[in-house]
């Protein structure tokens, strides 16, 4: 079991590697790489400018309730800036990525493997790692810090719409203890997190998808795979950069 | 770089097979065969679904490697080239495969150009005119601007056989060209084959199991079965060969010496057991 994980791990950071060597495309052919910006960046924009709504709501409506019970509601902007930065954004962001921006990148890869496509390319002495698979793992790194930082915004919106419009914390104060409290340490906590997010979920859903069995059951098989490995790591390097940057 | 093989190579096989032995996992399915596919002719290649065509064309593409034997593309031993070799041994052949492989997100203009763009810098007015001549060839210049999924299969195959040629190719590969083609669509795939192997002087491999499409266009047949190469020679001579399962293969007799039925235990005692001692392999 551990044997297999780590064998794993292995072959994973090898496709890693054997990706990587084409980052160039990035210089060579920068329209497809925009393209996979705008596949994997902008069809996800509206659920999660929806969802970053909904949590920022959530944050005003809890960090109100909490911080009342202390009687400091004015400290809301402080406590929903840092819960969006360092934690919600770039999880909730990096779980809505995984279900809409890499389950499409898997089924299409893996899709474009059973149709024997990808070895056409080969035969046509193409490598598809670099014609396909490059351009969407660096679309999907570059569009996930991206999406975080809409989904903050949105969610801060949020918590300001309950927590200042609603239950009637002074604006004033959401606001100047918001920027007298966060610092810059904490903005970087947050784009670290999605940063590696990004290309942990992207590398999860181009790895499954290109090494899906190429038949029906098969790439829906790694559709799944691709949701459940992508959440599950997201939570544990979460756990772990967050303990890295506390014990700092 | 060795030049001699090439020359050599140049008066007789453009593709050699020697002694070729290749498995999965502990099954065989090439168990000493030997091919050649001779410079500017129509080499058939036939044989029983599962018998392993297909895997024999991605070990002559270089796709896979042989447990045993050596496979000559072009006078280079295709087993001993690194990736870069093998590339570059591709950019002289074009493969059609059995659905076609067109890209699915490119237009049916875009998958023609794509090796094209690929491999060399063109100005757009030049690749037009070489993606439409090649197009105009398959009888589907009018359908440029449509996408792979608005096309029927055999169109979809055409497609897929302009965007061999493209690059103007010295081998071309055939996948199964005839299957699930209308008798129309067979005809113009059937003439389209040996038009472009007699005019382009292109050597071509056609690998299928339609025996009767096959002799009107092969110079040479290969039959394969178990592993091996059973027979092989001109249409006519297969035709007129004495050896069973020659006999039965070109006359499509569903029994004889290759079996219809896949190995299998007692049919009574299957059909009245309760399936538990089913044997497994
Ligand atoms: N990846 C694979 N793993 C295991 N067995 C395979 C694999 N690919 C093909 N085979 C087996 O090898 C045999 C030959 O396959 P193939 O070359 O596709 O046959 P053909 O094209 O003649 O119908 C088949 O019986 C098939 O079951
Ligand atoms: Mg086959």
């Amino acid at each position: 079991m551990i044997g297999d994980t780590l064998s794993r791990i292995g072959r994973v950071g090898i496709f890693l590697v054997r990706v990587l060597r084409h980052a160039g495309v990035v210089f060579t052919e920068p329209r497809a790489v925009v393209h996979q910006i705008y596949n994997a960046g902008a069809r996800s924009l509206v659920i999660i400018m929806l969802c970053g709504l909904f949590v920022g709501m959530v944050l005003g409506l809890q960090g109100y309730d909490l911080l009342q019970r202390f009687g400091s509601e004015d400290a809301l902007g402080v406590a929903a800036a840092l819960g969006l930065l360092k934690e919600l954004g770039p999880v909730v962001t990096a779980l809505l990525f995984a279900g809409r921006a890499g389950t499409s990148l898997t089924s299409e890869i893996g899709l474009m493997r059973a149709t024997d496509q990808l070895t056409a390319m080969e035969i046509m002495a193409v490598d598809p790692l670099r014609k396909v698979v490059a351009p969407r793992l660096i679309g999907g790194i570059i569009a996930m810090p991206l999406l975080v930082a809409v989904f903050n915004v949105i969610g801060l919106f949020g918590a300001q719409l309950i927590g200042v419009q609603v239950m009637g914390v002074d604006t004033g104060a959401f606001w100047s203890q918001m920027q007298g409290a966060v610092e810059l340490d904490d903005v970087n906590e947050g784009i670290v997190k999605s940063f590696c997010f990004g290309v942990a979920c992207s590398l999860v859903a181009v790895y499954e998808g290109y090494h899906a069995q190429p038949t029906a059951a098969g790439v829906g098989l790694a559709t799944t795979r691709t949701v459940v490995i992508s959440s599950v790591l997201t939570l544990l390097i979460d756990y772990i950069l967050t303990a890295a940057f506390l014990g700092r | 770089m060795p030049e001699e093989p090439a020359v050599a190579a140049s008066k007789e096989a453009v593709v050699r097979v020697r002694g070729l032995h290749y498995g999965f996992g502990s099954r065989k399915i090439f168990d000493g065969v030997d091919l050649e596919a001779a410079r500017g002719r129509v080499t058939a290649v036939m044989g029983p679904s599962g018998t392993g065509k297909t895997t024999l064309l991605r070990l002559i593409t270089g796709q896979v490697a042989p447990a045993a034997g050596s496979v000559e593309v072009f006078g280079r031993e295709v087993t001993t080239l690194d990736t870069a070799g093998v590339y570059s041994l591709r950019r002289r052949m074009g493969m059609l495969f059995q659905n076609g492989a067109l890209l699915t997100d490119l237009s049916v203009f875009e998958n023609v150009a794509f090796p094209v763009r690929a491999h060399a810098r063109l100005p757009e007015r030049v690749l037009r005119q070489l993606v439409l001549t090649k197009l105009h060839a398959v009888g589907l210049r009018g359908a440029a601007e449509l996408m792979p999924s608005e096309l029927s299969g055999g169109m979809a195959r055409r497609v897929a056989l302009a965007r061999a040629i493209v690059m103007d190719p010295d081998l071309l590969i055939y996948d199964e060209p005839f299957v699930g083609l209308d008798p129309v669509s067979m005809g113009v795939i059937v003439r389209l084959i040996r038009d472009l192997n007699d005019a382009l002087g292109i050597t071509s491999i056609v690998v299928s199991h339609d025996v009767r499409e096959l002799a009107s266009i092969a110079h040479h047949s290969y039959l394969l079965s178990g592993g091996k190469v059973v027979a092989h020679g001109t249409p006519a001579e297969l035709d007129a060969s004495p050896l069973p399962i020659v006999r039965q293969f070109m006359s499509g007799e569903s029994d004889g010496p290759v079996p219809f039925h896949y190995p299998a235990g007692d049919y009574h005692a299957d059909l009245l057991g309760d399936g538990k001692e089913r044997p497994r392999s």
